[in-house]
Order: structure tokens, then sequence, then C-alpha cells
């Protein structure tokens, strides 16, 4: 009965494949003219500006054509911070030696640190909130956001993020994707379809879902990478 | 123009020079540091050529996490590169 399952099984995933790869003939040059649009990168360029009006092509392709495989790499980008959390999470218990002992640092650093930080808060939002009209976008602006944090963690040796802040922020903004796709797939027929109107071009409100999920994929990314620096610095071993 | 073909080999030598660095380098501080100056330079080689959302990723992710991940490792495991000890050839006897 087992092996009955598993052949069937494995016979609907080899079909699927063959009925795939025999679409493409063999030996078929793939590529075009950008003006003929027979691939898909010349369909980008010729389309996104005009019809989906967000003016950076390349948060377009992230977001709005290949939606999925960015929810894909933020799952990638959570489960690492699990594990590394997992592995090296530990509760203080008596005895235990703070291999992390850190000096206080230098009366420039912490002024300078204290002066920056917003500053750099800022800059990190900005990156992710104008990421449909300008370079960068959520990735890049939550890791913007980490390295502020991490100014903080080398100046103060006491400065500490909660964690369930950081899981709250990072779970609600995951949700937020997910619940933007589903809305997608029930009102416009497919995951992530971008179901809002589009607006005028380079305005801040525009391109329809595509700054809602950079929004939420900025969060999460730098809730992610605050969690995976707090997590090693304070990690503690028995000496 | 002769002005930009300059710029390019420096930094291009800059990031060769810090790369065989990193990887000659036994004190793996000096090497973190050198893989941060490969990160700076990669950076500046994606804005030239007009990639500047790789550029900021690289820029924030290449050259403060990774390293500062790699400084706090370091100071939990060890600093120096332990040497590989060389194992002696056998002795074939041709000196005599």
């Amino acid at each position: 009965m087992k092996k009955a399952i598993v052949i069937l099984l494995l016979a609907v995933v080899g079909w699927v494949l063959v009925d795939t790869f025999f679409q493409v003939n063999f030996g078929e040059s793939r590529l075009g003219e950008l003006e003929q649009q027979k691939t898909v990168g010349a369909f980008y360029l010729n389309n996104t500006v005009e019809k989906l009006t967000v003016a950076n092509v390349v948060t377009a392709i992230v977001v709005n054509y290949r939606g999925f495989d960015t929810l894909g790499e933020v799952t990638v980008l959570f489960l690492a911070a699990a594990g590394l959390g997992s592995i090296l999470y530990r509760r203080k218990e008596e005895g235990e030696h703070d291999v992390m002992v850190l000096n206080n640092s230098s009366q420039l650093l912490q002024t300078g640190a204290r002066l920056i930080f917003p500053a750099i808060l800022v800059l990190g939002v900005y990156v992710f909130i104008h990421g449909h009209l300008t370079p960068g976008g959520g990735f890049q602006g939550g890791a913007i956001i980490a390295t502020g944090f991490l100014l903080m963690f080398m100046a103060y040796k006491d400065y500490h993020v909660s964690h369930n802040v950081l899981t709250w922020v990072e779970s609600l903004a995951g949700v937020l994707f997910v619940t933007v796709g589903i809305w997608g797939l029930i009102s416009g027929g497919s995951f992530l379809e971008n179901v809002l109107g589009t607006g005028v071009l380079n305005d801040l409100v525009s391109g329809g879902v595509v700054p809602i999920i950079y929004i939420a994929v900025g969060f999460k990314v730098a809730a992610e990478l605050t969690g995976v620096l707090e997590t090693l610095l304070n990690f503690k071993t028995k000496k | 123009m002769v002005f930009n073909a300059i710029f390019l080999s420096l930094l291009a030598i800059i990031l060769i020079a810090a790369a065989i660095y990193a990887v000659v380098q036994k004190d793996l501080l000096y090497a973190v540091i050198a893989t941060g100056v490969i990160s700076l330079v990669l950076s500046i080689y994606f804005f030239i050529m007009q990639a500047p959302d790789v550029a900021l990723t690289e820029a924030a992710i290449g050259i403060a996490l990774t390293t500062i991940i790699f400084v706090i490792t370091i100071r939990n495991t060890s600093r120096r590169e332990d040497e590989i000890p060389v194992t002696k050839e056998p002795d074939r006897g041709d000196k005599n």
C-alpha cells in the first residue's frame, strides 16, 4: 500500500516535469530582441513604467512579478535567524561566565552613536518606503536599520532590544505580507496579484501593493537582523 | 576617461590585494577587516556599474553586518588561525 502511494506520487511528479520540459523545444533560442518582446526581461523593461507605474524596475520585478520568490527569501532569512537563535539562545544561569564582557566604550562613541542613531533609522525607513521610486527597498532598508542598532549595541553595553518586541514586529510583518498575497488571491485571481490601483508614476503612493509589501519586508528584515545581533552579542558560555 | 580607467584599475588592485591578504593572514581579525574592505570596493563597483540596489545591500550587509558577526565569532573562539602541523616526509635515504 505504502509503496503504491509512493510510486503514484513519483509518477505524478515525473509526469509534471516531463510535461513542463517538453513544452520548450530542444535547442530553441529563447533570447529575442528588446523590441520584439520575446524575453521576459524585455517585457519587464517595456511594461513596468507604463502599466505598473513603478519607477524602479528592480523593485517591480522583486515584489510584483516575483513576489512569491521574495516571500521565500524572507522565509529563508527567518529560518536562518530562528536556527541561530535556537542554537545560541540560552537562559542566564548562576555561575555562567559572560564571554562578551564589553568594556565601556569611549565618550566619543557613545555621544556619536546617540546622535547618529535616529538618522540611521530615518535613512533605513526612507530607503524601504521609497523602494518603488529610488534604488533600495525592504532588504536594504532593513539592513541599514540593523546597522543602526548594531552601533547602539557597540556603544552601550547595557543596550538591549526586547526579544518580544522583535518577535511581534517580525510576525506581524510576515502576516501582513501573506495577507496581501491572499487578498490578491481572493479578489485578483492569483497569489500576490496587484489588486490596488497603480496611481501616478513617481508618487509616493503608487504601484498598488508594491509599497505595502516592501514596508512589511523592511520591518521583517530589520527585526530579524537585529535579533541575530542581539542573540550573538548576548551569547553566554560556561567557563 | 583616463582618470576613470585609472580609478577602476586602482579599485581592482585594492580588491585583489585585500582578497589575497584575507587568505594569507593568520590573524583572523585582520583577515575579517580585509573582507570588509573587499565588500567596500565591491559596493563602489556595483554603484559604478549602475546597480545601486545591489550596492546598498552590499554596503549594509557586507561591510557592517557580516564583518561584525565574524568579529563576534572570533571573540568567542580563537583569534589566530592555528598552524597546520607539517608532516615530515619519510626519509628515503637519498642523502647519503
